[in-house]
């Protein structure tokens, strides 16, 4: 039974549309799954559905018929019953969709007093627990600073589940948190809605999370649907020639060496073309293309796609990649940079003198070998200490202890020749009261802008520009040619790509690799995503709460993970599985990363670990060697 | 909590000896006692002997830091600094230079100061809330439009025009209230009424404008678009989600002016007759008594370090994230 | 005559050559010609300018000042210090009443004693004199002035709006419109002003004689002059010291931070006050300082604006420290360390351009407050010298006559019209100022 029905749903924001002529519909129970990069209007649709778009946009024309009604011709009064009643919504921003001065409990009653037969504390309580918060009582009389962003995200779903409501629209719900608390909450997700029947309306960018909980697909681009399809036939046979650039664009195990990538960028909601919004970036484009738009098709059994293209998955090179030698080769014999018990404590100050009362321990103890020419990835969840490790190797931050050795002789403060790094966002990274010229040549006044600006894909006459003018991925470019302008052995890149779509991300991810071939560069890369160590990495050592708890070569941690965490990391990540079938059953890790200022005696990892035994909780394992290369802090390794 | 309480209270000691010593500078370093005595007997009088003795009358003829001829501790203490600037902390503020006893003055003055400042502070407050929150509530109207033209307006008016222009429409077109003058208990009333009008009028424009930015800025924050999405009303989600987080500041940056409001309103007084410590500051100056200035100042630095102390305490109150730190 | 470069006069010179050189440097500059672009392009941010300009315009007419020299032999000069605008202001200045009379009117303000014919309102001796005995066309005489000035404004109105057509073309984006409406608007009124003003004292005249309409006309001089100057002049102690505190952070923040709370902490007013108070002692017990009366004056109200300066700086400063504290983690900040760029050098190429729309906001925004706080603090007794004209003596001295039945409403009316057009344009450029340079409303 169809629960929710949209038909040519478009949004205007001034004279733009960022959403034109969306049609979609969701079965009672059904999970449906909205993909597609940022800006191309995920959100703005799902916003539109309870007419709760921000205040300079407006629905130009459409129909959301929902449960047999017409929302669209309701009163604004009989669209608030039906807000939080029958349709509930969650947010990406957990940490700033909850009044912070109000409690959970008090923000979870005003919900139930509006849909759920009154409020009471009992039902705030009953509902929190519902959505695995231990000590429910406890939290719902905190404020939301007190939790932690999982159990912020919980809070959330409870609220939205207070009015009981038929379709629960998920706006990114996980993007926010770590892959291990984003396992937890999707598998929450899947056992609410199995429990209570609901539809859900899920709202993402990353496939792996599609192909895990959805039952139907819709990918969007620059503002319109282009391809509707279920889940096992999306999976087995992406037919959007988008979908399948999109797939490509994945970087995964057994896939080094180059990404396909997309060239160009999404045509602005200001400026679209009139033909297939696509045709600019799209490799089979057929003349007609340019001009005219593409109409829908049926390829497949409630398989549909927006292509001129009479049969779009038979054309083109699309699905797969090619796949690069890339057999990790031993490191060489030297180190270019070894890192020695560094450790960077933050002082907690409290009190009258504010003296010390304790430390943060963002990184306590960490030992690295860089090798020339070669990747090391570190890899943790938010929290851990990666950064902050990145900053203090670099020298950007003074260690409380430990040392740097560039091939052997200790190094004090920065080495701006030798070592150099790439920020995170690419907003915050460039000034923008400066030409990039001037940006590629503040460390070297003497560099050849032209040059660097075409070794990092640019054009050099993009010098007299100003950052403003650039996207995510070229202004990640160019903070890459300001890094290569001293010449440096050692870029430390602290999630490069962490802020960009996955199109984008595979270009930067090209870049990095072919600049490593070309000139011998070492990289230390900061990340959390695993997908991408696999394809970059020739190294990897993950962190988890200050430590290094597993450290080796690409291949011995990501195939053989003798950790329990470095394994329920793996584990957490949702994978692609073309075969369609969802995997729930999957090792999770209960509760979140605790507080590096008061980590828990011995193993850090026991209070989550499933084999922790009693010695865990009295020492902190030593370092065990399982190869010349693989090493492991555990005392149950396997 | 109370550490930090206490920490801020310490803070404020060497804030109020820095302002001790401005004022000790500003008073004895740049100009003489000889400079002022001069000045205060006008052209004629100055003779050695008038200036000796217009000093030794009010003991501005020690030496300032160090009195050689005394004895014991009498040689810092027998000095200007210690007479009038150090005692000043024991809240002993001597005579004005017209011999009378600064302190009593004050405290006699102090109730008609309250008795306009506090009604001002309060109504006001409530006034600028109130007229931003329905601006919020029309936001992107014509109303909004026309109500923040009229705020530009009103805060375009010298605060001297309000002051003048009311005194001659409601007390002499009008003959609603006496034009100034104050009285005792109850009879006050009738005195205070024009002034505190006029002063809430007068800074209406400012304050509503900047209020009405607060709550626009909080408008947009994330958890109003989670509160609209669970179907509250618009009204609701305005007064019980944005309010509530924009009074924060409000509140607690309106805190720091609580102490201060002893010191009375230096133009209301002075306009309306009103025998309050802002009058009582307005003729200290116009008669260059240079003591009562030099108490008021180090008073009204004093109430505003106050202030500060209270706003901090006000947060932790009202600020779940700082109380439950 | 010999040219008189009063400190004041010098230091607004200045400010206006650097307002001209920041222009340029504007104008080369992508982000500042953005910013200032969308000033351009706002029909209330264009209009509020063209006010400003034309009230900077009469205050650099005031600013350029000399001493007459005397008939007779040698080298004398006058004591008195005028300035170019009192030149082109010569009938007004030099046609003094008795006493007050009331705006175009004939006949004083108040009875007198005429010789052999008892207590009567004497005639004026220059307002409407030309109309001689035939007083019953002094209505007809009004109306004529008016159409006549109205005549002469639409042409000057058209003059200018023909003269700004190439500014148009070459600027086509800007809204050049509101400028020559208010152009236009301004013609129109000072039209009939300078028509009338030929006969009579347009505003009336003050209880000393003197045409309000000139008193008004000086008056912008010495508000202006208190806005600009007091910010110049707290500007380069509270970017150095605002900047330095975020960045170097330790105790040199700590050291910084004092000295504002500090400073913060004694009562605006009160410190006015007690500092005017010294400096007019400093003042009284040096008269050799000051060879004219002009240049006391002038002493005074630098003073006035240095000390104004010295309490307001803290809270731009307070501003700057928390912006550089924000900037300091920006990665761009971080990457130019890590590339080994001196702290100098990421000071004043990374911090500095990134918190000059707060420097420039704050500006616009002090203005209007320090005109406004000019005309009170003068009330009360701690502004400017009470010889120097400006909004608040003017006040000062009319607000004794508002018991008089019937009233004298003219100088106060006058003074408080001319200064509410001023703050109100000042406020409203203040605001697209800001809008337009409000990186958080850029979005
Ligand atoms: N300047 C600082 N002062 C105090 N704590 C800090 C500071 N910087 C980082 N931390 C803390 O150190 C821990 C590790 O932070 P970070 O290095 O940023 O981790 P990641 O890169 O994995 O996100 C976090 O708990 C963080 O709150
Ligand atoms: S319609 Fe043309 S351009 Fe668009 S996706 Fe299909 S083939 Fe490519
Ligand atoms: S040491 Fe114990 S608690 Fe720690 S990871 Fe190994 S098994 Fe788990
Ligand atoms: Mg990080």
């Amino acid at each position: 039974m169809t629960l929710l029905t949209v038909r040519d749903l478009t949004v205007e924001i001034g004279a733009a549309r960022p959403v034109e002529g969306v049609s979609f519909e969701i079965a009672a129970g059904e999970t449906f799954a909205l993909v597609g990069e940022s800006g191309c209007g995920k959100t703005l649709t799902a916003l539109a559905l309870l007419r709760l778009l921000p205040e300079a946009a407006r629905i130009e024309s459409g129909s959301i018929r929902f449960a047999g009604e017409e929302l669209l011709a309701l009163s604004e009064a009989e669209m608030r019953k039906r807000r939080g009643g029958q349709l509930g919504m969650i947010f990406q921003e957990p940490a700033t969709s909850l009044n912070p001065v109000m409690t959970i409990g008090a923000q979870i009653a005003e919900a139930l007093a509006l849909h759920g037969g009154g409020a009471s504390e009992a039902k705030a309580v009953d509902l929190l627990s519902a959505v695995g918060i231990p000590d429910p009582a406890r939290r719902a009389r905190e404020y939301p600073f007190q939790l932690s962003g999982g159990m912020k995200q919980r809070a959330m779903i409870a609220m939205a589940l207070a009015g009981a409501p038929q379709l629960l629209i998920a706006d990114e719900p996980t993007t926010a948190l770590d892959v291990t608390i984003q396992a937890q909450v999707l598998e929450l997700l899947a056992r609410l809605q199995e429990a209570r029947g609901m539809a859900m309306l899920l709202i993402t960018h990353d496939l792996g999370i599609v192909a895990q909980q959805a039952q139907r697909v819709g990918v969007m681009y620059a503002g319109q649907l282009v391809e509707l399809a279920p889940r096992t036939a999306f999976f087995s046979a992406p037919s959007h020639p988008y979908a399948r650039r999109l797939f490509a664009a994945l970087p995964a195990a057994g896939r080094r060496g180059r990404l396909q990538t997309l060239p160009g960028s999404v045509p602005s909601p200001a400026q679209r073309p009139d033909g297939c919004r696509f045709a600019s970036r799209c490799d089979v484009a057929l003349p007609v293309c340019a001009h005219e738009p593409p109409p829908w098709r049926e390829i497949a059994p409630g398989q549909q796609v927006r292509c001129h293209l009479e049969e779009p998955r038979k054309v083109g090179a699309g699905g797969t990649a090619q796949s690069g030698a890339a057999v990790p080769e031993p490191p060489p014999a030297t180190a270019l940079l070894a890192v020695r018990d560094l450790a960077v404590h933050f002082p907690i100050r409290r009190g009258l003198l504010q003296r010390p009362v304790g430390w943060v321990r963002a990184v306590d103890g960490i030992d690295l070998e860089l090798p020339a020419g070669r990747t090391l990835a570190l890899v943790g969840e938010s929290g851990c200490g990666k950064t902050t490790a990145g900053r203090a190797i670099l020298g950007l931050q003074a260690a409380t202890r430990g040392e740097r050795l560039w091939q052997g002789e200790a190094l004090k403060g920065l080495a701006p020749q030798r070592m150099q790094m790439v920020f995170q966002d690419p907003f915050g990274s460039l000034n923008p009261r400066l030409r990039v010229g001037a940006i590629v040549k503040e460390g070297n006044p003497t560099a050849d802008v032209g040059a660097l600006l075409a070794a990092v894909g640019l054009e050099p006459e993009m010098a007299k520009r100003y950052p403003h003018e650039f996207s995510g991925g070229q202004r990640q470019r160019i903070a890459i040619a300001r890094a290569l302008a001293v010449d440096p052995q050692l870029l430390i890149c602290d999630e490069p790509t962490s802020a960009l779509d996955v199109s984008v991300q595979a270009q930067i991810l090209n870049l990095l690799v072919e600049l490593q071939e070309e000139r011998g560069l070492a990289y230390l890369f900061i990340t959390h995503n695993l997908a991408v160590v696999e394809h970059l990495a020739h190294q990897v050592a993950v962190m988890y709460l200050g430590r290094i708890v597993e450290q080796g070569s690409v291949d011995e941690v990501m195939r053989t993970p003798q950790h329990p965490y470095t394994q329920a990391l793996l584990a957490a990540v949702p994978r692609i599985d073309t075969s369609g079938k969802a995997d729930r059953e999957r090792l999770l890790v209960p509760g979140d990363p605790p507080s590096p200022a008061q980590p828990p005696p011995g193993c850090h990892f026991h209070p989550r670990c499933p084999r922790a035994a009693a010695r865990c909780r009295a020492a902190y394992p030593e370092a065990v060697q399982l190869s010349a290369t693989h090493g492991v802090r555990c005392f149950f390794p396997g | 909590m109370l550490a930090y309480l206490i920490r801020r209270l310490l803070y404020a000691v060497p804030i109020l000896i820095g302002v001790n010593v401005i004022t000790f500078a500003l008073f004895f370093v740049v100009n003489t006692p000889d400079d002022m005595a001069r000045m205060q007997l006008g052209v004629k009088h100055v003779t050695p002997e008038a200036i000796e003795k217009w000093k030794a009358e009010r003991g501005y003829d020690k030496p300032l830091f160090w009195n050689a001829a005394a004895s014991g501790a009498g040689k810092l203490t027998e000095t200007i600094f210690f007479e009038k600037s150090l005692k000043m902390f024991a809240l002993d503020f001597g005579r004005a230079d017209d011999g009378r006893d600064i302190a009593r003055e004050i405290r006699q003055r102090m109730g008609p100061s309250l008795a306009v400042a506090v009604p001002v502070f309060v109504l006001g407050l409530f006034a600028a809330i109130s007229f931003a929150l329905l601006l919020v509530y029309f936001r992107a109207t014509y109303l909004d439009f026309a109500g923040v033209v009229l705020c530009v307006a009103m805060m375009s008016v010298s605060s001297l025009f309000y002051i003048i222009g009311g005194q001659w429409l409601v007390a002499k077109v009008w003959h609603l209230v006496p034009i100034s003058g104050y009285g005792e208990g109850l009879s006050a009333a009738k005195f205070i009424v024009l002034p505190v009008v006029i002063s809430v009028l007068a800074g209406l424009g400012a304050s509503a404008r900047w209020y009405r930015t607060i709550f626009l800025e909080e408008i947009t924050r994330d958890y109003v678009r989670t509160a609209r999405a669970k179907g509250l009303s618009e009204r609701l989600v305005l007064f019980r989600h944005v309010l509530r987080n924009a009074l924060i500041p409000i509140l607690t940056g309106a805190v720091v002016l609580i102490p201060s409001l002893f010191m009375g309103s230096l133009l209301i007084e002075a306009f309306f007759g009103i025998p309050g410590l802002g009058s009582y500051t307005i003729e200290a100056i116009n008669a260059q008594d240079f003591a009562v200035v030099r108490a008021m100042v180090f008073i009204g630095s004093a109430l505003y370090i106050l202030g500060l102390l209270l706003t901090d305490i006000s947060y932790t109150i009202a600020d779940p994230r700082i109380r439950l730190q | 005559m010999k040219f008189v470069l009063l400190w004041s006069d010098f230091l607004f010179f200045l400010l206006v050559a650097g307002g001209v050189i920041f222009g340029l440097w504007a104008r080369r500059v992508e982000h500042q010609r953005a910013a200032w672009r969308k000033v351009g392009q706002s029909r209330v941010g264009m209009a509020a300018a063209t006010v400003l300009v034309l009230f900077l315009a009469v205050a650099l007419l005031d600013s350029v000042h000399y001493r007459e020299r005397l008939p007779g032999e040698g080298e004398h000069y006058a004591v008195e210090v005028r300035s170019v605008l009192d030149a082109l202001l010569t009938p007004l200045r030099t046609r003094p009443e008795k006493t007050y009379s009331a705006p175009l009117a004939t006949h004083s303000f108040a009875k007198e004693n005429i010789a052999g014919e008892g207590r009567d309102f004497p005639r004026l001796k220059f307002g409407g004199a030309h109309l001689g005995e035939a007083l019953s066309r002094h209505g007809a005489d009004i109306a004529l002035r008016c159409a006549q000035g109205l005549g002469l404004g639409a042409v000057a109105g058209l003059a200018l709006w023909l003269a700004g057509l190439p500014l148009r073309r070459r600027a086509p984006h800007l809204a050049w419109d509101a400028v020559f409406v208010t152009l236009g608007v301004f013609c129109l009124i000072a039209g009939p002003l300078a028509m009338l003003a030929q006969g009579y004292h347009v505003l009336g005249t003050d209880k000393v004689g003197q045409d309000v309409l000139y008193l008004t006309l000086k008056s912008i001089r010495t508000g202006l002059l208190i806005g600009t100057l007091t910010t110049l002049i707290m500007l380069p102690a509270a970017i150095f010291l605002g900047i330095l505190a975020g960045y170097a952070g330790g105790w040199i923040d700590d050291v910084i931070q004092y000295l504002y709370t500090t400073l913060n902490s004694i009562p605006g007013v009160l410190l006015i006050a007690a500092a005017v108070l010294m400096m007019q002692v400093m003042i009284d017990t040096h008269p050799q300082w000051f060879s004219t009366s002009a240049e006391r004056a002038d002493a005074r109200l630098l003073a006035l604006c240095a000390i104004l300066g010295l309490t307001s700086w803290t809270g731009l400063c307070r501003l700057l420290r928390g912006e550089t504290l924000k900037l300091r983690e920006l990665e761009y900040v971080q990457a130019a360390r890590a590339l080994g760029v001196s702290s100098g050098r990421i000071l004043t190429r990374h911090i500095l351009p990134n918190v000059m729309h707060l420097v420039i906001i704050a500006i616009v925004m002090d203005f209007s407050g320090l005109v406004l706080a000019e005309a009170v603090l003068s009330y009360v007794g701690i502004g400017v010298d009470p010889n120097t004209i400006s909004f608040g003596t003017m006040i000062n001295t009319a607000r004794m006559e508002l018991a008089r039945e019937p009233m004298v409403w003219w100088s106060l009316t006058a003074a408080f019209v001319f200064m509410f057009v001023l703050v109100l344009a000042a406020n409203l450029f203040a605001d697209v100022v800001r809008d337009a340079f409000d990186p958080r409303l850029a979005r």
